[in-house]
Order: C-alpha cells, then structure tokens, then sequence
C-alpha cells in the first residue's frame, strides 16, 4: 500500500517546554521509531513562559509523516507541532567554512566568497574563515565550490525556518 | 503559589497519594527509599504490600488498575529496583494501563557520579513510560506528584515514573492539593467531532455488511463505555468481535458475538473482518496480531475509527472515518444520532450477512477432540468456566502462551475488568502478579492465574507475598511440560526442531506450594478434573492445581505470520472436501 508513496522532505518546528530531557525525548522518539534525523536545531525562543524550539529536518512517505506529527504531539511536554513544508516559510542554515589554500587557490576563495555574499571572520597568511548564511543548497555549492582549492573543514548549524505571514508563534 | 504546610519530601509524597485516593501501593524498600518507607511506617492511611521482586510490584499494580479502573501505584528503590521494574513498566506501556511508579534515587548532588544503587532512570524509562519526572527541586514536588497521576490515567492511559532524590525525600517544603495543578500543555481531545460522527452513524446505516472490532480503549473508557458500547451493538443488530484486550465489554454469552479475532481468533471472526463493508473500530489499534499481512487486511471494506490517541489512527491502516475521542463519549453520541434519525441497517441484507456469517460458525474452529486418557488444556480451561460460571466475583488473569490463547478462546467473559491478560508486550511472568493485585483490589473475590508452567517460574517468588497477606489466588497451571507456543512454531516453521522449548527440572508444584503454606493439587486424568477444580476454589488459602495436559495439542486455528487475516489454519481439518469456500488468494497460501 506504501510501496509506491513518495519519500518526501519536511521541515517541523516543535514547541516544547524548557525543561531537562525534552530534547532527549524527542530523539528517542525518532530513534525509537526509526525515523529519520537529517538536521536539528534547538534553542530557548521564550524565557517568559520557558519554551523552546526545536527545529527537525525529517524525510519520509506522507503516512510517516503524519505519524512522526501525530507521535511527536502526543509527548508530555510538546505545546505544538507544526509542518512548515506545508505552507509557505523561510529556510536558513548557517555555516562556518574553513579554507586552508595559498597562492592562486587563495585568492581564488576570496573571490568565491564575494560572489556568495559570505564574510570571513578570520584570516591568517594560509586560511580564511568564511560565514555563510543561506538555504541548504546555497551552502552545499559553497563548500563544493571550496572543496578543490584546498584543505577545508566545516562547522554546520543545521536548519531553522519559520513561516511567511502573521500567524504567530510558527 | 500560596504553601499549606511545609512537609519533608516523603511526607509530601504519602500526602499526595491520599489525596490522589491512593489506598494501596506495592514495593520493595531500599537504601535510596527509606525516608518514604519511615513516613510509612508512621502512618495508617495507605497499606503496603511488600512484594518479592520489583517486577512483581509493578504487575501487580497493573492488575489492580485494570479490575478497578484506578492507577495502580509502585514504590522501588534506586539502581536495581528501578531497572527491575523496566519490565512492568514497558508492559504497563504497551497496554495503556494507568501506573504511577515513585524510584528512589541516590541525593541530587551524586546524581551522575556513579554513585551506590545509581542508575540514570529517567533516561532508562524514557523510552518505556508515557512520560518520567526526576524531581530535583522541593519546591516542584507536590505538583509533580499530581502532575504524574493527571497523565497516567488522562487520554490514553500509560506508566508514569517519578523519580525522587533521597535529599528531596529529607528536605521540607510546601504543600499543594491537587485542585490546584492544571497542565500546561497535556490535554487530551474526549468529545469526538460531531461531524465526523454523523459520518460514521450514515455509513452504518447505509452498510450491508457491517462489523464492530472493539478493543482494550473500550474497557479503559470505563464500565459505561461497555454498557454504551452493549446498547448500541444490540440497537444496530450487528455483529461483533473484540481484540484480546478488550474480551469483557460485551457480554461473550450474546449470540451477536463472534468471539475474539486475530492470531488465533475464531474463524467467522476473522472471516467477517475481512468480508465486512463497514468496520467500525472502537478502542482498538489495528495490532499486527488482528491485521495478517497489511496490504491483505480487509481491503473492501470502509473503516471507522474511534480512539483517544490520535497517533493511533493510520498507523497501520488507513482508514475513512477517524474520529478522535474517548469512546465512551462518542457512543453517547452515536446513540442519540441513530435514535433521532431512526436508523436501521439495510435488514434484508443483514439476514444474509447473519447467514453467511453462521456458515462460518457451523465450521466449529474452537473444536478439540477431549479422549479418555490425557486431559487436553481447551477441555481444563472449559470445565473451569463451568465451575465459575455462576459467580459475578470471578477475575481471570494470564500469563503468556498458548495457555493464555485457549484461556481467550474458552472462558467467557460477561462484563469488563475481570480478565487482565499481557498483550503487547507478552510478558511470560504477568499472572501471578496481577493475580496478586487484582485480589488486593477485590479481597473476597475468586481470582485465577490460568499459567503454563514455564510462564510461572518467572515471578514465582511472589507465592511468598501471597502467603503474608493472606490473598487465597489460585494457580490454575496447564502443565506440558514444554513452552508450548514456541514449541507450536518450531513444529509448524523451523521443522520440528524443539530448540531450548522443554521444560526440564520442573518443581514439584503440590510440594511447593505447601512450602508456602497453601494447599497443592495435582490431577492428570480427564474424570479427576472436576473434583481438583471444585476443591481447588473451596479451599480458603492459596491453591496450586498442576494439571497436567497433552504435550502434542496446537493452538488453532492459527493466521501463520505472514499470512492474510482470513487464511487460517485449523487444528481439526479431516479433507480439503471439508472445507468452506475460503476466497482465491487463501487457497494459494493455506
């Protein structure tokens, strides 16, 4: 009956309480389940009533999906579950790209790096560290693009989004 | 929030319990626990039954909070206590049963050091309770205590743990009834939509075909659930079936009952499932066990479901009318829709769905052949109805096997709560127990642990505590000498190669429970049972009857996994001339 559903991406912000083991909850419940972790994000957003916001990048069929919503809304501590692939929303994704490159691959990073709109908040005579702000796939072809000129390691946030429009708190 | 009384943490705990309406709980003390077991001590108003092993706590408890509808409620030490309890608590789980567990834990500030009798229990019991509390602040206690039975028995039942530090046991602190303590984000949907219920009465109305597939949710909605539940099935004429879970909510002796599907349901019960054109499902959750193989589940038919958790709905299957809610609630509403519309089912066509339905029935699949010689189980699990038939104060639990299957398929239940049974999890073990906890709850009832003898050597230790509170449980063992279920598989699938399932060194079981000071009895002859079982519920005491029955008998009829629902196999097939009409697809398999 599934055998032929798609697998799809989803993004899905979860509201919970700040509380000790709430994200050790929701993981186990991914793990648990066998669902499938591509990104996650997590962070305090409102100290008055003590929440925070997880932000979970999961693929699945639709009838999985529906079930890692209906799973994650059923735990103690989550206030709200939201699939923001649903509706119109903005994705970003941080990232902190070290080059290690000299000579003409040095120079040609820069280069790329002014094309991309990325900073670098540290250079020495044999590296540059750039920040990039971007979707997904901004940041893949960056650090793809980076990849040939020299040594590079990054560090990634994994992706947080919100919805377009009013509608408040998702 | 304004403090009543500034209590020690223990105090608080035991005040908390009585205010919850906590009369009993069942533990085992150690170091991480003694403050609460000293505030105990000095106390009248709760009764401590000291089991022998944690896990027998716990299912203890879960028998007491099935046959009364109240959680059950769990006291263990930190470490080994706690992780003892792991079992109970995973079974509490997987049949929604409403369980508050309090774990002793070493004082906040040893917490992750490694400490004596340390163990990270919130995050052993993370994945295996509802939802755990590791209560690290004075201040939070009291809350948290009415917080953890608020979500054991709200929306789908379930175990909760509450972790309590010995440092918070000792330390002072404020006091808040339960009146006080609302959820912040806890709050189960009960009513269903209306909208959708309407749906739901049209389609029946409008079925041809139409079957009720009931299950565990409906006995933990209530006793009023099953009377609405009774009402509305005999108001539509319908037939109905219930999941192992939920036998007792519909009286079993009405001819509308087609008796427990699945595995190893009957056959018109299954068959039904599979050829119906609306099913309405009630508190059940389209188990592996019922559904055979998925894309073969009753694949004509529309399907209703009602059920508290909405995670449940579409798991499995797909279906076309979910409705959210608890059941009780929305067979209230069904009810009144069908009444105000004057409903009724397509009569002429439920006249033939009744006679097919009786062709399946005169197939007798519950059929055994009971000689002269060895007793068989089914025939011990029907005399033992016989002589129980006629009290109202019966409680049946179980442990895991074949001796349980037969237990479902020939004891017969007319009302919820008196059949307490592991279904999920399968917990070998469960019985004696729960047996234990049902009769703590209902101390002049009969109470009966149907066992294998593998199965009672699990929580056997707990023939100590039935002794010490003078709970008369009968252990009622269909003795085979061998693990009979797993026997049954390695003869159907792995070649009859009995791999570790012989029961070798088995004890004396008259011997051992007169070491126990109850009353041993043993009969091997089918003229010899009924005698056995009529002393077996007069004598006032604890009772072992070892009745001892033929190794060779399978458990049918059976869906091999892997199979779809409605092909079976039968256990007393004489030719394939014999057989009923079974649809194309069945015969390839069978």
């Amino acid at each position: 009956m599934t055998k032929t559903e798609a697998i799809e991406r989803h993004l899905i912000a979860v509201i919970v309480d700040n509380e000790a083991g709430v994200l050790a909850r929701v993981i186990g419940l991914f793990s648990g389940r066998g669902y499938n972790i591509e990104s996650l994000t997590v962070a305090q957003v409102d100290d008055a009533v003590n929440v925070s916001r997880i932000n979970v990048v999961t693929t699945g069929t639709p009838m999985v999906i529906a079930q890692i919503i209906a799973q994650l809304d059923r735990l103690v501590p989550v206030h709200r579950v939201t699939d923001l692939t649903e509706g119109r929303h903005v994705e970003r994704e941080l990232a902190l790209i070290k080059v290690q490159a000299s000579g003409e691959q040095r120079v040609e990073s820069l280069r790329i790096a002014d094309i991309f709109r990325a900073r670098a908040v540290d250079s020495t005579d044999r590296s540059f560290v750039f920040e990039l702000t971007g979707t997904t796939e901004k940041l893949d072809d960056f650090i793809r693009l980076m990849k040939p000129l020299g040594s590079v390691n990054v560090s990634r946030t994994g992706v947080v989004a919100i919805s377009r429009g009013p509608i408040d708190g998702q | 929030m304004m403090a009543d009384q500034e209590l020690t943490g223990a105090e608080i705990v035991l005040k908390a319990l009585v205010d919850q309406g906590v009369d009993v709980i069942f533990g085992y003390p150690g170091g991480a626990v003694l403050p609460i077991y000293d505030a105990l001590f000095q106390q009248n108003s709760i009764r401590h039954i000291l089991v022998r092993q944690e896990a027998g706590a716990v299912h203890a408890a879960e028998g007491y909070a099935r046959s009364t509808g109240k959680p059950g409620v769990v006291l263990v030490t930190s470490g080994p206590g706690a992780t003892n309890a792991v079992t109970g608590l995973t079974d509490a789980l997987m049949d929604s049963i409403p369980v508050v567990c309090l774990t002793g834990q070493v004082a906040t500030h040893m917490i992750g050091n490694d400490a004596f009798q340390e163990c990270d229990t919130t995050g052993i019991t993370r994945p295996c309770t509802k939802h755990n509390y590791l209560v690290k602040d004075i201040n939070d206690l009291a809350r948290v205590m009415h917080e953890a039975f608020f979500v054991a028995s709200n929306g789908r039942p379930g175990p909760v743990v509450v972790d309590l530090p010995k440092d918070i046991q000792i330390t002072p602190g404020p006091y808040i009834g339960p009146g006080t303590v609302k959820h912040r984000t806890y709050r189960p949907q009960v009513k269903g939509d209306l909208a959708q219920i309407r749906r739901a009465v049209d389609m029946l109305a409008a079925a041809k075909r139409p079957l009720f597939y009931t299950g565990g949710g409906v006995i933990n909605s209530g006793v009023q659930a099953s009377k609405l539940m009774t009402e509305f099935v005999r108001m539509t004429g319908c037939p109905i079936t219930n999941t192992l879970m939920g036998l007792g909510a519909y009286p079993a002796s009405d001819k509308q009952f087609l008796g427990m599907l699945g595995m190893h349901g009957t056959y018109e019960a299954n068959m039904a499932m599979h050829d119906c054109d609306v099913m309405i499902c009630l508190g059940a959750r389209f188990d592996d066990r019922v559904t055979g193989r998925l894309d073969a589940f009753s694949p004509n038919s529309l399907k209703v479901h009602v059920d508290i958790d909405p995670s449940s709905i579409n798991k499995n299957i797909r279906v076309d009318v979910p409705i959210v809610g608890d059941v009780g609630h929305v067979l209230e509403a069904m009810i009144k829709l069908w009444k105000a519309g004057i409903h009724q089912c397509d009569q002429a066509a439920l006249s033939s769905w009744w006679a097919q339905i009786e062709q399946w029935r005169s197939r007798r699949s519950l059929d055994y052949e009971q000689g002269s010689d060895l007793i068989k189980p089914q025939y011990a699990i029907e005399r033992l109805y016989h002589h129980t038939r006629d009290r109202e104060d019966v409680f049946i639990t179980t442990e895991v096997g074949q001796h349980q299957m037969w237990a479902a398929q020939h004891f017969h239940f007319e009302r919820p709560n008196h059949w307490m049974t592991s279904g999920g999890l399968g917990t070998m073990g469960y019985g004696l127990p729960a047996a234990m906890g049902v009769q703590v709850a209902h101390p002049e009832a009969l109470v009966i642990d149907i066992a294998g003898e593998a199965s009672i050597l699990m929580n056997i230790q707990e023939l100590s505590t039935l002794t010490q509170y003078n709970l008369p449980v009968k252990v009622f063992i269909l003795n085979n000498r061998y693990m009979g279920m797993v026997r049954q598989w390695q003869e159907l699938m792995h070649g009859s190669r009995y791999s570790e399932s012989y029961m070798d060194s088995l004890p004396d079981f008259v011997k051992l429970a007169e070491s126990f000071n109850g009353v041993g009895l043993k009969v091997d002859r089918p003229g010899d049972l009924d005698e056995a079982i009529v002393a077996m519920i007069k004598a006032d005491n604890t009772v072992i009857l070892d009745v001892q029955v033929d190794p060779a008998e399978n458990c049918f009829p059976m869906v091999p996994s892997g199979a779809a629902h409605n092909e079976m196999i039968f256990g007393n097939e004489k030719s394939d001339a014999d057989r009923p009409s079974v649809s194309d697809d069945g015969m390839a398999l069978v």
